[in-house]
């Protein structure tokens, strides 16, 4: 076999969470990507939201595309079913997983090739249909895994290593998902886990379609000095536009009273708060309109604005909508889904 | 004009029509009144595809022997679209008659010295019966229900009885539409001799029947089947299925007191994301499936590859249709057979189920989830628009309450604690079906499916035995396969012969009338209609038992005869392709004519 597991060491004092787990327990397998690769500092960041919420691991379905970044759903949660998926097709494949069973954690994994190129149109519909899921974009503005031809992201005039700048406009995910209607819209930093570890922890949370764009440097292909995409770049010009605490009830008391001005208080809907803490004063990720406008306005400045952005937590979600019953669909016993021969005797009358 | 001879329960009428007018409802009580009256019925629907206003034809065979194809003639045409006069007078046999609307001045392209032209003043008596301009429309079609029903001896207690109970829940509109009937019904009674010699008598072949097309019996089927996930993308002629299921869906699954519903049917963008949610669904345990035609499976090729390879269970129901590209979405074919055989990149090769009328389809529907379930691969229903779309007069559907889905080999949460190591693509029991386990559970269960490079354990591999070594193994699952599919079904004629058809899904109602013509002309032939691909060792005997064997089939390029050249032991210039293209659903007079040529240049060679 061709894979390598992490190794497993327990010592004293290792951090455990509220089910008694270690980090290790949420840990895949060893990561074949190239060294200083954006996307595992988010592999190590979604390892740690998982631990921190207390999932049990084997509740939780990954499930990817095809590229650098869709192969990292192998490097987390190892006690996962996880699904490494079709180029540009996780979304769909998600959706068919929530509807199925809506029990589980689900958390999807791509690029911003897979996403806003070839898989553009699954990501509106899931978007559309807010599927229950935590949608994770690790954005590097190349396709890495086909060697570094441009993406869908790439800003226009962005210089490559080698060869001609890029003359397109890109299509921001942001913008893009703040256009379509998601209830949950999120923009973070491989590099910044302060800021990224609370967010996939909200995301998880929030019940609907959560999207995360992760600017997420490709050191082998996008990471010089002309890049939009690159670690420097990224220290210079990314804008916190409010800063999220992840507040858990099943672990943290809440004692905070928060209407303090400057930090916005959301409660999910298992529970949980989020406590944006907003950098400006006229910003307020629960209004749409001036969600757009600030993140418009600091595009145009050029600033890169992250954190949470906008969120909705009223919104149905694919289930709440279809007014699909509590139980999941895969737990539902046969007996409640074959009507049996009297009704096939009864209904064949229409028939003749 | 030549005086036709009585012929009871055996002939064909036919209605011209606009379409968006209503007369499908009008057309349907006229098929259903005979079928009451206990007589076998064929019902074919030629449609456009268009909304309003184009030409459309109903055609019903009252066929005492209870045949099920076309018969391919016309004896009683009721042309009531002035636009096809032309070309409708030109379908009736000699000896038959034309009904036509005599409101306005007959054309002279509306005559023939060897039928009968019946004009009935339709519109008039409407106009001057109904003031509302929809419901003058839609009584005209009363009203031609009318004048058939006199003109054939319909009995009229059986119209009024089905008029009162397909307007059971608006009673107020029954005396309208009986008041048309009889409107028809009289003016043919006072002014032409009645009946006709075309006409029926009561008899007794109907009962323990039903009349069904074949989608709302393969939705049927996927309720039973307990499939609670239905994703898909609108197209002709597949759409009625997802009508089916989702209508028998809110019959049956919908909680009455709170509204919940036990299922799921999502709208998808398109055919790849129908096919992906069918795939995330299964994957995850539920009986999911998706309902599509050619198009549709070219768009899903790429996911299928991914169900194949990952070992995924899925359920898609081709209604075929005229292709290639958009061809003619209301015309029926036999095209996708070798693509849905081999959807996708790579090798690829899929579980295909054929089956010919309504009954099968439910039959199919159900057995298609369990084999993919139990093979953890996709599983194909080809189906057809002529099944799909047309009322066919079916045997009663049975169900038997000990049913319970064939799950396959899944290892639940007990299971695992009793194993010691699970390994996702690990033949254990040397039948090429490895144990799958549903996310969410136990994790040491858990596993990563991948539509990558992948060895026995699951693991990621680039090692070429590796890769072979799985590959090899679905192979032997292939040949598991084909002893789980429904066998071929065989007709053997009364006398040994070396000669045989060989025929799949809708041909087969007239491949069998084009049997009892050729052997009233002293053609003995076996007859094969293979019921599902893989094709097992029945298959493989009865090609070798014959010498001459004729594939009858609805597409040009001969797809079924190219598969089983390609798929079994068979010595290819055995096989002469008998084909219809036309986008019409088979008719015997094709089978007999190339069949009966065939033999008589053996005969003088
Ligand atoms: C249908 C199809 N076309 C093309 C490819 C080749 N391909 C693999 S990954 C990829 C781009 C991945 O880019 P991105 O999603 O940005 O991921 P990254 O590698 O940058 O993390 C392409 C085009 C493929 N796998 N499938
Ligand atoms: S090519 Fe780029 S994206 Fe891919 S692993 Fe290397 S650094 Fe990461
Ligand atoms: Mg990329």
């Amino acid at each position: 076999m061709s894979f390598i597991r992490k190794p497993r060491v327990p010592y004293e004092g290792q951090e455990v969470n509220a089910l008694g787990r270690t980090r290790a327990d949420y840990e895949g397998f060893m990561s074949t990507l190239c060294a200083g690769c954006g996307h595992d500092s988010v592999t190590a960041a979604i390892t740690r939201a998982f631990f921190e919420l207390s999932i049990p691991p084997h509740r939780a379905v990954k499930i990817s595309g095809i590229g650098c970044s869709s192969k990292t759903t192998a490097y987390f949660l190892g006690q996962s079913h996880g699904n490494n998926t079709a180029h540009g097709r996780m979304p769909s494949i998600a959706t068919g997983t929530q509807a199925a069973n809506a029990g589980l954690h689900c958390i999807g994994v791509s690029g911003d090739g897979d996403t806003l190129s070839i898989g553009l149109g699954q990501f509106a519909h899931a978007i559309r249909r807010n599927v229950n899921m935590l949608y994770v974009i690790e954005n590097n503005g190349v396709y890495g895994l086909t060697k570094g031809q441009f993406s869908a992201s790439a800003a226009l005039g962005a210089k490559p290593k080698k060869g001609e700048a890029n003359v397109q406009m890109p299509i921001d995910p942001v913008k893009t998902a703040l256009a379509l209607g998601a209830s949950f819209i999120a923009r973070s930093f491989s590099g910044d886990k302060a800021q990224l570890v609370p967010l996939i922890k909200a995301g998880l949370s929030h019940k609907g379609f959560a999207l995360i764009d992760v600017l997420s440097p490709c050191v082998t292909f996008n990471d010089h000095e002309d890049s939009t995409m690159s670690y420097a770049y990224a220290y210079q010009n990314l804008q916190p536009a409010a800063d999220a605490d992840f507040i858990d009830p099943n672990r943290e008391e809440i004692v905070t009273d928060y209407d303090q001005g400057d930090i916005i208080p959301v409660t999910l809907h298992d529970g949980s708060k989020i406590l944006l803490k907003k950098a400006e004063e006229d910003y307020d990720p629960r209004d749409l309109g001036r969600a757009f406008d600030y993140v418009m306005r600091h595009q145009e400045q050029g600033q890169i604005v992250t954190g949470l952005l906008y969120i909705d937590e009223t919104l149905p979600d694919m289930h709440e909508g279809n007014k699909t019953v509590g139980t999941p669909l895969v737990d539902l016993p046969f007996e409640d889904l074959c009507p049996g021969s009297d009704a096939l005797a009864s209904l064949q009358e229409r028939y003749r | 004009m030549p005086a036709a001879k009585n012929r009871l329960n055996d002939f064909v009428l036919k209605i011209a029509n606009v379409n968006g007018t209503g007369s499908a409802s009008a057309n349907g009580l006229l098929m259903k009144s005979f079928f009451r009256m206990g007589i076998p019925v064929v019902g074919k629907n030629f449609f456009p595809s268009n909304i309003q206003g184009m030409p459309t034809w109903y055609e019903i065979r009252i066929t005492k022997k209870g045949y099920k194809a076309r018969s391919g003639t016309v004896d009683i045409l009721v042309a009531m679209n002035a636009e096809t006069y032309g070309d409708d007078i030109k379908e009736v046999a000699p000896g038959g008659y034309l009904v036509y609307d005599s409101t306005w001045p007959r054309q002279k392209t509306l005559s023939r010295p060897d039928i009968t032209i019946i004009g009935i003043p339709l519109a008039a008596m409407c106009n001057e019966e109904y003031s509302n301009p929809r419901l003058r429309i839609l009584m005209k079609n009363m009203a031609y229900v009318g004048a058939v029903a006199a003109l054939v001896d319909i009995d009229m207690a059986v119209i009024r009885e089905l008029i009162s109970q397909i307007f059971a829940s608006k009673t107020d509109l029954v005396p309208a539409n009986m008041k048309a009937i009889e409107l028809g019904h009289d003016y043919v009674k006072a002014n032409f001799t009645c009946p006709l010699p075309l006409r029926v008598k009561a008899m007794n072949k109907t009962k323990g029947h039903i009349l069904i097309d074949g989608n709302t019996a393969a939705g049927l089927g996927c309720v039973y089947a307990g499939a609670t996930i239905g994703a898909w993308y609108p197209i002709t002629p597949s759409t009625s299925l997802m009508d089916a299921f989702k209508a028998f869906c809110t019959r049956f699954r919908v909680d009455r007191s709170t509204g919940e519903k036990r299922f799921a049917i999502i709208q998808a963008e398109d055919e790849l994301a129908s096919a992906g949610m069918v795939l995330g669904a299964g994957w995850t345990g539920a009986r999911a499936f998706t309902c599509t035609s050619g198009p549709g499976i070219s768009l899903m090729s790429e996911l299928i590859g991914l169900g194949y390879y990952a070992e995924i269970p899925m359920v898609l129901f081709d209604i075929q249709r005229v292709g290639p590209s958009t061809g003619m979405p209301t015309r029926t074919q036999q095209s996708d057979i070798q693509i849905c055989a081999y959807a996708s990149h790579g090798d690829t090769r899929h579980v295909l189920l054929f089956p010919a009328d309504p009954g099968e389809c439910f039959d199919h529907a159900v057995a298609a989830f369990d084999l993919a379930e139990r093979l953890q691969t996709p599983v194909f229903v080809v189906s057809d628009l002529d099944i799909g779309m047309n009322d066919w007069m079916c045997k009663d559907f049975k169900w038997d309450d000990g049913y319970r889905p064939d799950r396959g080999k899944v290892l639940n949460d007990e299971d695992l604690e009793k194993v010691e190591n699970f390994y996702r693509y690990l033949d254990v029991d040397g039948d090429g079906i490895p144990y799958r386990t549903l996310p969410g559970s136990n994790p040491k269960g858990a596993y990563f499916a991948r539509g990558s490079g992948h060895d026995r354990y699951g693991a990621r591999t680039e090692v070429g035995d590796e890769y072979q070594d799985v590959m090899d193994r679905l192979l032997i699952k292939w040949q598991t396969a084909a002893d789980l599919v429904p066998p071929p079904v065989i007709r053997r004629a009364r006398e040994k012969t070396k000669l045989a058809i060989l025929s799949v899904g809708s041909c087969d109602g007239a491949v069998r009338e084009a049997l009892d013509n050729l052997a009233r002309r002293g053609a003995m032939l076996d007859y094969m209609r293979v019921r599902a691909f893989p094709f097992n060792e029945k298959v493989e005997s009865f090609l070798a038992e014959h010498d001459r064997i004729f594939v009858v089939e609805q597409n040009r390029d001969g797809q079924l005869k190219g598969l089983i050249t390609i798929e079994t032991e068979v010595e290819k210039d055995k096989l002469i392709s008998v084909l219809q293209y036309d986008g019409l659903p088979m008719d015997s007079r094709v089978i007999e004519r190339a069949i009966g040529e065939a033999l008589a240049k053996e005969v003088a060679a």
